[in-house]
């Protein structure tokens, strides 16, 4: 953190001469590869509302945890969503609904199993806001330390694995006659997604979550010709929307997190006007 | 139920044996006591009214559908210990607007290296190569989205034939495809077959090509109806009554 404090001094940006902007910075500049690279996934195998309803599903593991007197309440939500996922895909799996109606009755029970919890014995629902709302400014280096070895981890498993998930996402079928393990293939993301949204929801909350998990490839997409201009985009759009939605939020007084969404919304405006360059 | 690794009885070379196959999705019987044998260097047409159990048996025979019988693959004087099955998916599941082009869908299913970091030049080269087999190498760089009927089916055929299968499974090629299309894909199929002397088991709901290309129809209905040479089929009244009296395309 001392090298990254040190850049920051040397570097002629007013806002970074505040500790809190520094760290905020850096978290942004973790968080936007890794949900840039995830989005690409979570888009292309139809599954935005589903990582939605795994950050309603991290909320309530939160306060679960909180409840049962954990000393870190985080491990017992990434435990709480784990379970949602791979209960999701059972069900999923075994359902001739639609996937959206399964996620709909998953997500619904996940919200109000946490508003129940969290309120139980006329507790307030004030504490848990920071999880829904999010505040990047207040991030924490313990928490930057988090969201880097989450980076790290979801870059393994995307050089491993990312041949894999995409054709498992495009046609499951051809996937399958390729050998590839569909159903295993698909819990894996699908506990990945878990993992890393109840990770960063402690640091960044739902907003910012949902809007990096979907908004960077749903415009990438919107210009892509090929797999290598999608990845690439996702994560540029992702850091250009980070650190212009943190700038923008110093300079007006604004919540960050709201900026980065509304940015990340214009980019997918724009794109979507261009689409029909890419032929 | 596992696939056997045994050829079967049969007098020619037998590629792919299916004796008393049935399947049952909750209650509800979908193919009862199949029976087909197809040999190799073959081509069979699998044909029947909508809601038959093509899809059903073809998901059998991939080994994505549970099933009660014997499915048996072999190959001529050697035994492979898993069948490698060249799949042709129906071309309309793939999503017109997925950022993909036809070299990284090479790429996702025959390389290690991660398609979103490019091809290696090798892997560019065997793509190539692949494409070629189809008369398709103008294609590569073509977003699987944006190509016809014909040139889907052909980057997908191609696709299927790498590495060389025991048999090449098509669902339902020429749904999309022009006249034109059609008659080149066919040209195409049948040039491979000789070449590789491989077996093909196709699904269609178009009987215009049955009498030039394949050696053998299968009619069935949840069970066989009647198989044999596409006049013996075409021409039977099993045939009139599951398409004419059923509403199907004839």
């Amino acid at each position: 953190m001392s090298i990254w404090y040190a850049i920051c001094d040397i570097l002629p940006i007013p806002m970074l001469h505040w500790d809190f902007m520094k760290n905020a910075l850096l978290a942004l500049l973790l968080m936007a590869p890794l949900f840039g690279l995830m989005s690409t996934m979570i888009v292309t195998g139809r599954m935005s509302f589903f990582s939605d309803a795994l950050g309603h599903s991290a909320f309530t593991g939160i306060a679960i945890g909180s409840i049962f007197g954990l000393a870190f309440p985080i491990w017992g939500a990434v435990g709480f969503s784990v379970m949602f996922a791979l209960l999701f895909s059972y069900v999923r799996s075994r359902s001739n609904q639609a996937a959206d109606t399964i996620i709909g009755v998953f997500s619904s029970t996940a919200v109000a199993l946490g508003i129940f919890v969290a309120t139980l014995g006329g507790g307030s629902f004030t504490k848990y806001n920071k999880y829904l709302i999010g505040d990047i400014l207040s991030v924490t280096p313990e928490e930057i330390v988090l969201l880097a070895l989450v980076l790290i981890c979801v870059v393994i498993f995307w050089i491993l694995f990312s041949n894999r998930l995409s054709l498992t996402a495009i046609h499951p079928q051809l996937a399958s006659s390729r050998g590839i393990p569909v159903g295993l293939s698909q819990t894996l993301f699908t506990v990945a997604i878990a993992v890393v949204v109840t990770l960063s929801i402690s640091s960044v909350g739902l907003l910012i979550l949902n809007s990096l998990l979907v908004l960077p490839a749903a415009s990438a997409r919107n210009v892509s010709r090929n797999l290598k201009e999608y990845h690439l985009l996702s994560v540029l759009f992702a850091l250009f929307a980070g650190i212009g939605g943190l700038t923008v939020s110093y300079y007006l007084g604004s919540s960050a997190g709201a900026a980065i969404s509304l940015i990340l919304a214009g980019i997918f405006a724009v794109t979507f006007g261009l689409r029909k360059v890419r032929g | 139920m596992r696939f056997s690794l045994h050829g079967g009885p049969c007098g020619h070379s037998c590629c792919l044996r299916v004796e008393n196959v049935s399947v049952t999705i909750g209650s509800d019987p979908i193919l009862q006591n199949i029976n087909l044998h197809v040999h190799c260097g073959e081509m069979v047409a699998l044909i029947g009214p909508n809601g038959a159990g093509k899809s059903t048996f073809l998901k059998t025979i991939l080994g994505q559908q549970e099933y009660d019988g014997i499915i048996a693959f072999s190959e001529p004087g050697k035994r492979s210990k898993k069948p490698r099955i060249g799949y042709v998916p129906q071309s309309p599941a793939f999503d017109p607007s997925d950022p993909l082009s036809v070299a990284d869908l090479f790429a996702c299913c025959m390389s290690r290296r991660p398609a979103f970091l490019g091809l290696s030049g090798s892997m560019r080269e065997l793509v190539a190569e692949c494409l070629e087999r189809v008369h398709g190498e103008d294609l590569i760089d073509k977003r699987v989205g944006t190509l016809s009927g014909g040139e889907l089916q052909r980057v997908l055929l191609a696709l299927a034939l790498e590495p060389l299968p025991n048999i090449l499974i098509l669902d339902e090629p020429l749904s999309g495809v022009d006249i034109e299309g059609m008659e080149n894909l066919m040209d195409m199929l049948d040039e491979i077959r000789k070449t590789y002397d491989l077996s093909i088991l196709m699904t269609t709901h178009d009987f215009s090509m049955l009498d030039r290309y394949a050696d053998q129809v299968v009619l069935i209905d949840r069970q066989v109806l009647i198989s044999g040479k596409p006049e013996t089929v075409l021409n039977s009244p099993e045939f009139s009554q599951a398409f004419h009296m059923k509403g199907g395309r004839a």
